[in-house]
């Protein structure tokens, strides 16, 4: 473990903020936010770095992270992107997007920000449910899970299957990096009773920098990050870090789906 | 562009004025009767005769197009797009967004006949979505109303200027008979103005403090602030910004007022009557927003009588109403689903504007 403790930066991190933040406790938003300020720190972008914030639990990021931001309407965060990128392309320009931002309201935006190869990177925290407007139905969420507006468990027959982002941007040419990592932490059985391994969550480090490094050799960039929503999914924080592990990364398995400039073998 | 005399489509016109004004970036999306202007700015990107153009992009919907607007926006560049009332309706998401975060930009509305699909022809019954705000929330944008294919060559000049001068976006709104229409243009030689961005643009917080350009703002007193400060823009816009056009107004019983190419047909109208000796005149409306309510007041001052002509039901109408206050004559004459009004037809409105009571 120290081996691995070794490559995240602790302390103060400039491109953070001295804001607390509104996060749940468990939600693993903090935790992508403090993944982002690492890399802008340790790949020194800080200074040229436009966040797009967009609509969900992530719009009030402009608090956080200690750069410029766009504050998009729900959905749009990868057309702002597009418009601001295209004109100062000497700007590295991300946005952090929900499941219900990012696959359902704004799907057109984000598939045609990939299909045009667009330089610009997406984060996408797929929790399985429309977080900040308070537990509804996304299009990642599992079949048969409950929901506000699936009480009864979610209907395939009628809602149809979970909606793969990682899987769907895999078919596009345009998209240069395609990811899909998890925020969360692992349990592990041992003889000495639980233990918990951050081993994901150092791979997700590693996905924010090779999706900002993909961005500076010109290419489309997205990383799905597995999280929890234990208030949403009204569990307790491990019983929901169990979830995404036990439940979510069955349907949603992590891995790199795209990789053309093959940032990830470096 | 020199200053020669070009012949042009109002479109393609307000594509070149669009150029000649500085335009940096354009983002399209196809509808009729629009579509021109994204052509035209398609065959000069990468032309060397505007260094300043620096992209185009074709989105894949109107929502794109416009969010693809309001991120170059929040860059400090000149940024625009057009569509036409189906498209409009579409934009207004984005336009709702940008005024709250005060942000410049350019749109061109080419009105057709509405509501849904309605049809290609002419009409101006977007009035109300471009002069009320049109998004939810309260905003204005300014709106410029184009009547002959040399006002849609300049008024981008116009429109850049107010958008950068006052941090919102500004329309222009046409129709599909100034968007078609082919006439000589000329365009005077002009050096875009430069603006200073530095205090707000998004281009990376090196040295400073970061820029964040939001319209979300949970604390209800700051909200309250901010809308207001916006409002306080706005009225300093209605004292100084209006634009009109006084056609033989001064010794006038009988007054038009139109706007766009209906005021074009009500010229006319005038000139012939005056060749009988009958006192008429035309108040033409240039911004619908800022709208010229003292000129219309002070006119009505006088004694005259009006008659508003739209290609609606009745829209602007209300804003002439308003202006002119109770006990004066203000009729109406509209037509819409792309027909037209005669010559004739607004003569004889005009004739029998006595009978018509205040």
């Amino acid at each position: 473990m120290s081996q691995l403790a070794l490559k995240v930066k602790l302390g103060k991190l400039e491109s953070l903020t001295d804001n607390p933040t509104h996060y749940c406790a468990g939600c693993e938003h903090g935790t992508l936010t403090r993944l982002i300020a690492s890399a802008m720190d340790e790949m020194g972008i800080r200074e040229k770095t436009v966040m797009v914030d967009s609509v969900g639990c992530s719009v009030l990021a402009y608090n956080y992270l200690n750069c410029d931001h766009i504050v998009a309407a729900h959905g749009r965060a990868p057309a702002v992107a597009t418009g601001l990128k295209r004109v100062k392309p000497e700007l590295t320009v991300f946005t952090v997007q929900g499941d219900g931002d990012a696959a359902s309201i704004g799907l057109l935006e984000l598939i045609y920000a990939a299909k045009r190869a667009t330089p610009i990177t997406v984060f996408l925290v797929n929790n399985a449910i429309y977080g900040m407007t308070g537990g509804q139905m996304a299009p990642t969420t599992l079949e048969g899970q409950v929901t506000t507006t699936t009480p009864f468990g979610r209907d395939a027959a009628l809602t149809g299957t979970e909606l793969d982002v990682s899987k769907l941007l895999a078919g596009i040419d345009g998209a240069a990096y395609v990811k899909r990592a998890s925020l969360v932490v692992q349990e592990l059985s041992s003889q000495r009773g639980k233990v918990y391994t951050i081993k994901n969550l150092l791979d997700a480090k590693k996905s924010v920098e090779n999706a900002f490094k993909v961005q500076a050799l010109g290419g489309f960039a997205f990383v799905e990050l597995l999280s929890t929503c234990s208030i949403n999914w009204k569990m307790p924080i491990l019983d929901a870090k169990r979830f995404v592990n036990d439940r979510m990364m069955k349907k949603y398995p992590l891995g790199v789906y795209r990789d053309t400039f093959g940032v990830e073998k470096q | 562009m020199s200053k020669q005399r070009v012949y042009l489509k109002g479109n393609e016109a307000l594509a070149y004025g669009a150029l000649e004004a500085g335009l940096n970036a354009y983002f399209a999306y196809p509808i009729t009767p629009s579509s021109e202007i994204p052509e035209t700015l398609a065959k000069e990107f990468g032309s060397k005769k505007y260094p300043e153009y620096k992209f185009f992009l074709q989105a894949a919907s109107e929502l794109e197009a416009i969010n693809m607007v309001l991120g170059a926006a929040a860059g400090g560049v000149r940024a625009m797009t057009a569509t036409s009332s189906p498209g409009f309706s579409l934009k207004q998401e984005g336009l709702s967004y940008a005024a709250c975060m005060e942000l410049p930009f350019l749109i061109a509305d080419i009105c057709r006949a509405g509501p849904g699909l309605g049809n290609l022809g002419p009409e101006q019954s977007d009035y109300f979505q471009a002069t009320k705000g049109g998004g939810h929330g309260d905003y204005r944008l300014f709106v410029l109303a184009p009547a002959s294919v040399q006002e849609m060559a300049l008024f981008p000049r116009i429109g850049f200027d107010l958008a950068f001068k006052y941090r919102n976006p500004v329309l222009i709104l046409g129709d599909a008979f100034t968007g078609q229409l082919k006439e000589d243009v000329e365009f005077p030689e002009f050096t875009p103005p430069k603006y200073d961005v530095s205090s707000w643009a998004t281009t990376g917080a090196k040295g400073r403090a970061p820029h964040i350009l939001n319209s979300l703002e949970l604390d209800y007193q700051k909200h309250y602030k901010h809308v207001g400060k916006i409002f306080e823009k706005y009225k300093q816009a209605e004292a100084s910004e209006v634009r009109f056009e006084e056609y033989l107004t001064e010794d006038a019983e009988k007054v038009i007022v139109a706007f766009g190419i209906v005021a074009r047909i009500a010229k006319g109208v005038v000139n012939k009557l005056r060749a009988k000796g009958v006192k008429v005149g035309l108040f033409r409306p240039m911004t619908l927003w800022p709208f010229p309510k003292v000129p219309l007041r002070k006119l009505a001052s006088q004694g005259t009588q009006f008659l508003d002509v739209e290609l609606n039901t009745g829209q602007m109408y209300q804003d002439v109403k308003l202006a002119v206050g109770d006990g004066v004559t203000v009729d109406f004459l509209g037509k819409w689903g792309g027909v037209v009004p005669t010559e004739a037809e607004i003569e004889s409105k005009l004739r029998r504007l006595e009978m018509v009571v205040a």
